[in-house]
């Protein structure tokens, strides 16, 4: 009795080594490959990585190759992003959160939400390009590409923000309303303080997409070879502000990537991969502080 | 059902009924709520008191689909609460509430004392200081956090935050505060405090309490009204509910022997 109890076990446990091996294989192979990837893109890019690189403009010359109007670029481009599709999503998100009354309207509203989140990214090009191009008539510039991207980052900033809004516990709402506090006040005061990390955590996620995408830029006409920057947003005499960049022409890292990758010489090659390092450094970093920002917000908000 | 009448009222309650949607939670009740006096509403589960007390402060507006038929008589003025033209945030800032379990804001134990006078645009430094001493030393809390008013409120005891929660609903000198089973979460210690508080505070303020527990209803409170199925059995003085109740049902009840 007892050995058919120690060969049954001793069969289960068999299957249990047996998953365990397969799952270990299962990880190790993508953490295999990832390092594989950061690996070859180091010590390609690595190589060109300097402080000349950094601050050049694109070259025939491979060597003399930098990725300056990239840099610029890709940062301008992410600001105009950023203004636009964080205040939209968060109001957006508030409203279906708190305000919106629950219905089959509001449910097919949150259904498509989702649904274009996952549409390509090459659609919403097409999209802002009849938009903003030919009936805005804002050109190919740096304004165009940030509302495109921000189009591209609008659902997922919505997504994040609800969940986020959805963390706050209905006690504490219920504590602001029965002090006599409006809808706007408990958001203004509760709701969005509480919730201000899931909220960021979720926009840099969706910035730190937005800042590779390449194919919807292409579509709205960003350059590939610039040797130029934009006008410079702070000028020299009153008002010291100026918007003229906004409707600038521009490129952007990954285009510049583009660029290079797609042409004959090796060198060209090389350049590519340091610009990839950079921008992935950047992607890296942005997620690093997204993961900051949730690890302070848990031990700062406890209910 | 028998229906004592109270000295001066606080409010009136006439043939309340409340639904939600289509399921009728209270029918038809009708009972004073006697002028700072503690009035404890006890009764099985799923009985509506719970829902009786959220329409006394129309908390059951954030629900949609909400019926209230009957009328709820605020004194002085005479106002009928449930009335559709009176804003539910109106009658808010007039009846406090606290609820079953602590909830206190995530922000520093100052802030939550003084959050309803900021909706209601009170900024100046030193009422606000001042009010919120006030109402920390009423909800006898001062003592304890005098030195610590920038801490979050959260760093403190459960009894503490209910405390605390007691105190931000004292703060805005409401005529009323609803006790949702405030001590349902609580230690036996805790429990005595926020009793003994209740007692202090019926001097100044109306009160009104759901509890489970019948003997913290024996305790605190000067009338009883035992509620059943949406309806109100019976409402007397505590003493009589206790000792010499009209109805079988809340002798069973108050014995322990249902519910």
């Amino acid at each position: 009795m007892s050995h058919d109890i120690r060969m049954q076990i001793a069969g289960n446990k068999r299957r249990d080594r047996c998953f365990a091996a397969a799952g270990l294989v299962a990880m190790a192979f993508a953490v295999l490959i990832l390092l594989f990837l950061l690996m070859t893109l180091g010590v390609e890019g690595g190589r060109r990585l300097s402080w000349e690189f950094l601050t050049s403009y694109p070259s025939r010359v491979p060597s003399r190759a930098g990725i300056l109007p990239g840099c610029i670029g890709t940062v301008l481009v992410m600001l105009v992003t950023a203004w636009t599709s964080v205040p939209l999503g968060v109001a957006a998100a508030v409203y279906l959160e708190e305000y919106a009354p629950k219905n089959w309207l509001t449910a097919a509203i949150e259904i498509n939400i989702a649904n274009l989140a996952g549409v390509p990214s090459i659609v919403y090009g097409l999209m802002a390009l009849g938009l903003f191009v030919y009936q805005l008539h804002l050109g190919h510039s740096i304004l165009t590409a940030g509302l495109t991207l921000a189009l591209l980052c609008l659902p997922v900033v919505i997504i994040a923000t609800r969940e986020a809004i959805r963390t706050v516990p209905l006690s504490i709402r219920e504590a602001s309303y029965a002090l006599g506090a409006t809808k706007w006040q408990t958001v203004r005061d509760h709701v969005l303080p509480y919730s201000t990390g899931g909220i960021l955590t979720g926009v840099i996620i969706a910035l730190s997409r937005a800042i590779g995408e390449t194919a919807p830029l292409i579509t709205v006409g960003a350059l590939s070879f610039i040797a130029f920057l934009p006008t410079s947003p702070v000028t020299a005499e009153p008002p010291f502000l100026s918007l003229r960049w906004l409707l600038d022409p521009f490129t952007v890292l990954p285009m510049q990537m583009f660029n290079w990758v797609s042409r004959p010489q090796e060198a060209f090659h090389l350049n590519a991969a340091g610009a990839g390092l950079v921008l992935m450094s950047v992607t890296l970093a942005m997620n690093g502080l997204a993961f900051y920002i949730r690890y302070r917000t848990r031990r700062r908000i406890q209910w | 059902m028998t229906t004592a009448s109270v000295p001066p009222a606080k409010a009136e309650i006439r043939n309340l009924s409340f639904s939600f949607g289509r399921t009728e939670v209270l029918k038809s009740v009708s009972m004073p709520i006697a002028d700072r006096r503690v009035t404890a509403l006890i009764g099985p589960s799923g009985c509506g008191k719970t829902t009786f007390l959220r329409c006394l402060n129309r908390m059951q507006d954030l629900h949609p689909d909400v019926r209230y038929t009957g009328e709820i008589i605020l004194h002085p003025e005479q106002i009928n609460i449930i009335d559709p033209a009176i804003d539910p945030i109106e009658v808010r800032m007039r009846v406090g509430m606290v609820f079953q379990k602590p909830n206190p804001f995530p922000k520093s134990i100052f802030e939550n004392v003084v959050y309803g006078l900021r909706i209601r645009g009170i900024r100046d430094r030193a009422t606000l200081d001042e009010r919120a001493v006030q109402a920390l030393q009423e909800a006898a809390l001062w003592e304890e956090v005098k030195d610590r008013l920038r801490e979050p409120a959260t760093s403190l005891s459960g009894g503490q935050q209910q405390r605390l929660c007691i105190a931000r609903a004292l703060a805005t000198k409401p005529e009323m505060i609803l006790f949702d089973e405030p001590t349902s979460a609580l230690d036996p210690v805790a429990t005595a405090k926020i009793e003994e508080l209740m007692t202090s505070l019926k001097n100044e303020v109306t009160i009104v309490i759901v509890t489970h527990n019948m003997q913290q209803a024996a305790r605190v409170s000067d009338y009883t009204a035992f509620m059943f199925l949406g309806t109100l059995v019976e409402f007397d003085r505590t003493d009589t509910i206790f000792t010499n109740p009209s109805s079988s049902l809340t002798e069973e009840y108050v014995t322990g022997r249902f519910g």
